[in-house]
């Protein structure tokens, strides 16, 4: 497993071994995906889409739609506009969504197809959408598509028609479904009227009914989306993923915002359930009060199998540092830090974390790969590692107790359905941390020493 | 109107115009031609990949003893970073790179100012860090777009490091489908790799081509093989590797699983070094008597004709109980299967075993020969985009070149009834009245799955989903699913196993909760108790 991962730490500047990100067009596909009756479109070759399509499908074991334009040689060559032109019209036509939302890809922007002029001269039906966001594959990650197409909607739809209309503008961060109906609970208990978007809730968990539905119930609607830059307040949750929606939405509607980290753990709940109480004015019921107290509670109660043990978190940034402070809130040590995502933020957001519990040794790097932290852990081992799928052979070569969380997932069940945020979320993940780690005592203890209770 | 107009009504006189030639309903003693082969339509949610998947991600991608790096930006590396089951395992001290995935991870500023130097400083890095025997370089989009020259900064490297370095321009633009990328792939094997070994023949050899490892399929046929009797030089490229392939010319026979991707490679192995070959399908109980019959005919041998038929029984044996069992809960079914460009007519046979028959089948990217047969190759056009695919010709290998048998030897075995060079496509598997679509998109799909009502349906993971929430079980023939092998006998009893268990599954009688059916409101008319 992993054999020809050297111990040994050399610098690359150009090799990039085993990613911890991909492409910007899959995040893109993700937050358009949380629309109501809306087609994703892939304007480039078809194979970026037909990727997407499989790694989303794989993630979520849902469909995953979306459309693409296709590109030729010819097209690649003399631009895409009529190719893209023509999925528009064949797309409403045989597919018949709402809105049909557009990303490029690196082969259109490297030719610099014009978006903007095409869709314009596009024929849209009467009552149709069609909006875009840029997304070159060499900028950034998925989570910087994510938030790209959140602004691209926006920017084509949200008004400030001068008459607020009392509700929350939530960003949800580059999370699951079962993250976005958690956070939806909280915000219905704190009595908040909201928008969430995007909310892929009801479309990528999307029941079983025997009638497929190529667009489920989920999604946030059009009409939601235009009425944002109606909204009182935003929040963006993530500060890194949804920081630039909440910024856009100011800037175009006078949206005031507040960005917060992802609401993992105890405290940075916490943090969400107070710009709640804030923004409504209302108290915390005690429903939440009693989770938050159950969580506490199971801290307390576990702490000694937990505390002190290094743990390696790799993912997306937002959900790396909300991971890292619950792990921290459970008294271990967040060895290891790492995302793929590029950008300074990450590394002084964890930093600011490590100082405020007081723990020493800690690395916090952005813009690595799966195999440079296999190679520090080679060197300074930990004892869980907690992160997507991609990890789970790192895990096995070193002899890691592991725990899945973040994106992607592609080889487990239900984690998508089930939240890691909210008090409700802490707790799950407390219990799979946990598991992980009293499961790995259990197998590796002498017989005589094999505990009845733990 | 039938189920085929009915379903072609439904779009717009110009994407009539170009699908009603890629529709057709089966008729007995008809010509049956097809469209295939050419461009998508925009928008139509085809279930097409592209160039470098087909490159790259099929047939490169399981060369275990190749380090290879994916020049472009990440995501196309990542998503062909074991998503394709072709497993593999090293012996001795060959190193399996089929864990690592390798990329320049191109930059805004390196598509501005041209990735060649990335490139090389990432080959530089390879070397240093993992020190492979071989390296290949798979460029996607962006890269044929800026120009990087990849064959020149590998032509350099190669020099610097006297390593075999291997340079695919396998953008994703090229062509219209993955087909495009096997073909570049299979060139640039056949330049550079093929032939370069120096093992002596061996007696009873033959290359494995087409067969991917899916699962563990090439291993079980291998298996099956070696028990025969039959030496394997190489399998292209399914746990393959550099090592093996660079003897693949010393074979006595070619085996083709895989008609779509790699008929290429057959055809340049019988000019350049004339190794004939047979195309094979070992995958259902009748597919590989058939194959293993047909191969022990050309090598003509009686202890090995003996042979086969005593596997063939003892195989048989081993899994007729469990699979007559299987058929009881199978038969009278109907089933659709859309897999690949030559993969549907593998599932044919085996499914015919099982009871269960093919009502509505296609391939993603198949040609019109993977449908109608080789002969109707003569008679295919080329168009802009075929054009654009780099085609090599090559020529008799005057040192390498040896035959198995004298021409007029070969002759004979043609006329007596063996498929030497000769592959009679879709057609002569499948039965009357099925409806066969090329190119297939999510719309007909979903519309055929109302109007032929199939029981199983068999695909790919991006409408597997689909299927499966209209309340039809959903198979994936891509991945089986994360099991397999579904090849060999062994593979068919996987296979039989697992559709039935997939049909039967208790949750399908969830589906519809009670209160669908049954009154829940409660109450009594006023006046009575």
């Amino acid at each position: 497993m992993l054999d020809l991962t050297p111990k040994e730490v050399s610098e690359r500047k150009a090799l990039r071994i085993n990613p911890l990100k991909t492409c910007q067009p899959v995040g893109a596909i993700y937050a358009a995906l949380g629309v109501h009756n809306c087609m994703p479109h892939s304007h480039g070759s078809q194979g970026c889409c037909s990727f997407h399509r499989m790694f989303l499908t794989r993630h979520f074991k849902e469909p995953a739609i979306a459309a693409s334009s296709s590109f030729t040689e010819g097209a690649s060559v003399f631009g895409g506009g009529s190719n893209l032109k023509t999925a528009i019209k064949n797309i409403f036509e045989i597919y018949n969504p709402d809105i049909i939302a557009v990303h490029t890809t690196c082969l259109s922007e490297t030719i610099g197809d014009d978006l903007v002029t095409y869709i314009t001269d596009a024929k849209i039906p009467e009552g149709k959408i069609v909006v875009h966001t840029n997304t070159p594959s060499y900028v950034g990650s998925h989570v910087t598509g994510y938030s790209n197409m959140i602004v691209g909607l926006i920017n084509y739809l949200s008004q400030n028609t001068g008459e607020k209309n009392g509700k929350l503008a939530l960003f949800p961060g580059f999370v699951n479904p079962g993250d976005m109906r958690e956070m939806k609970k909280i915000m219905t208990l704190m009595g908040v009227e909201y928008t969430m978007l995007p909310d892929t809730s009801g479309v990528m968990d999307a029941p079983m009914t025997g009638t497929y539905n190529m667009y489920p119930k989920g999604g946030t609607k059009v009409d939601d989306i235009k009425d944002l830059g109606n909204c009182e307040l935003s929040i963006g949750l993530g500060e890194i993923t949804s920081i630039a929606p909440a910024e856009f939405l100011e800037k175009k509607c006078k949206v005031p915002f507040q960005s917060l980290p992802l609401p993992i753990g105890v405290e940075l709940t916490d943090q969400f359930v107070m710009s709640l109480n804030h923004f409504s004015k209302n108290e915390v019921p005690y429903a939440l009060e009693e989770e938050r107290g159950q969580l506490v509670d199971i801290l307390l109660d576990s702490h000694q199998y937990t505390q002190n043990k290094k743990v390696a978190i790799y993912g997306d940034p937002d959900t790396v540092l909300g991971l890292a402070a619950f792990a921290l809130e459970m008294g271990m040590i967040p060895k290891y830090l790492t995302t793929g995502t590029p950008g300074k933020d990450f590394e002084a957001n964890a930093q600011a974390l490590f100082e405020k519990f007081g723990v020493e040794d800690c690395v916090a790097k952005s813009n690595v790969d799966l195999f440079l932290l296999q190679q520090w852990i080679k060197n300074d081992g930990v004892d869980l590692l907690i992160g997507g799928t991609h990890g789970k052979f790192l895990a096995k070569a070193e002899d890691i107790p592991f725990v899945r969380a973040g994106f992607p997932i592609l080889d487990r069940y239900v984690h998508s359905y089930l939240p890691l945020v909210g008090y409700k979320g802490g707790m799950r993940l407390a219990e799979m941390i946990l598991s992980a780690l009293m499961d790995r005592q259990d197998r590796d203890c002498e017989d005589e020493d094999m505990e009845m209770i733990m | 109107m039938n189920s085929r107009e009915k379903v072609l009504d439904k779009y717009d006189s110009k994407i009539y115009k170009n699908r009603k030639e890629h529709i057709i309903q089966i008729e007995d003693g008809e010509a049956n031609v097809i469209a295939a082969d050419t461009r998508a339509i925009p928008g139509i949610l085809t279930n097409r990949g592209c160039c470098y998947a087909g490159c790259k991600g099929v047939v490169i991608g399981p060369l275990k003893d190749v380090a290879t790096i994916v020049h472009g930006p990440i995501g196309c590396s990542y998503y062909t970073w074991g998503t394709r089951r072709s497993k593999s395992k090293s012996e001795g001290d060959m190193k399996n790179f089929s864990e690592y995935s390798l990329s320049t991870d191109m930059q805004e500023t390196d598509i501005v100012f041209g990735g060649d130097k990335k490139l090389r400083q990432a080959i530089d890095e390879t070397m240093a860090i993992f020190n492979p025997s071989c390296i290949m370089i798979c460029s996607t989009c962006p890269i044929g777009l800026i120009g990087d020259d990849i064959h020149a900064v590998a032509a350099k490297a190669e020099a610097d490091y006297g390593i075999k370095i291997l340079a695919f321009s396998c953008e994703g633009y090229k062509g219209v489908s993955q087909s495009g990328g096997h073909h570049i792939a299979n060139n640039g094997l056949m330049k550079h790799i093929i032939g370069t070994g120096d093992a002596e023949p061996v007696k009873y050899s033959i290359n494995l081509l087409g067969e991917y490892n899916i699962g563990g399929d090439g291993w079980e046929i291998s298996r099956i093989l070696k028990r025969v009797g039959y030496n394997i030089v190489s399998v292209m490229t399914g746990d393959g590797s550099v090592e093996e392939l660079k003897n693949a010319h010393i074979a006595d026979l070619n085996l083709v699983q895989c008609h779509r991707s790699i008929n290429y490679i057959a055809e340049m192995l019988k000019t350049k070094y004339g190794t004939e070959w047979l195309k094979v399908n070992f995958i259902g109980i009748e597919g590989i008597k058939q194959s293993l019959r047909d191969t022990a005919a050309f090598f003509n041998d009686p202890e090995l004709t003996a042979r086969t038929e005593e596997v063939i029984a003892d195989e048989i044996d081993e899994i007729m109980e469990e699979m007559a069992l299987y058929k009881t809960k199978l038969e009278g079914k109907t089933a659709a299967v859309y897999v690949g460009g030559s993969r549907t007519h593998h599932y044919i046979n085996l499914l015919k075993t099982l009871g269960v028959e093919v009502v509505l089948a296609g391939y993603e990217f198949a040609h019109r020969d993977d449908y109608e047969g080789r002969e109707v190759l003569p008679s295919i056009k080329m168009d802009a985009d075929s054009k654009n695919i780099e085609s090599i010709t090559v020529e008799k290998d005057p040192e390498k070149y040896r035959t198995f048998h004298t021409e007029e030897r070969i002759q004979e075995l043609k006329d007596a009834g063996l498929p030497i060079e000769s592959y009679t496509g879709l057609w002569s598997d499948i039965n009357d009245k099925a409806m066969v679509t090329d190119d297939f998109n999510h719309f007909e799909t979903e519309e055929f799955i109302k109007l032929l009502k199939p029981d199983i349906f068999f695909s790919g993971i991006k409408d597997k989903y689909v299927v499966q929430h209209s309340g039809i079980p959903s198979r994936q023939l891509h991945s089986y699913d994360y099991s397999g092998p579904y090849a060999g006998f062994k593979g068919a009893l996987n296979f039989a196993k697992e559709v039935t268990l997939a049909v039967n599954t208790p949750a399908w009688n969830l589906v519809q909760a009670p209160w669908k059916s049954e009154p829940t409101l409660e109450g009594s008319l006023g006046g009575m108790e």
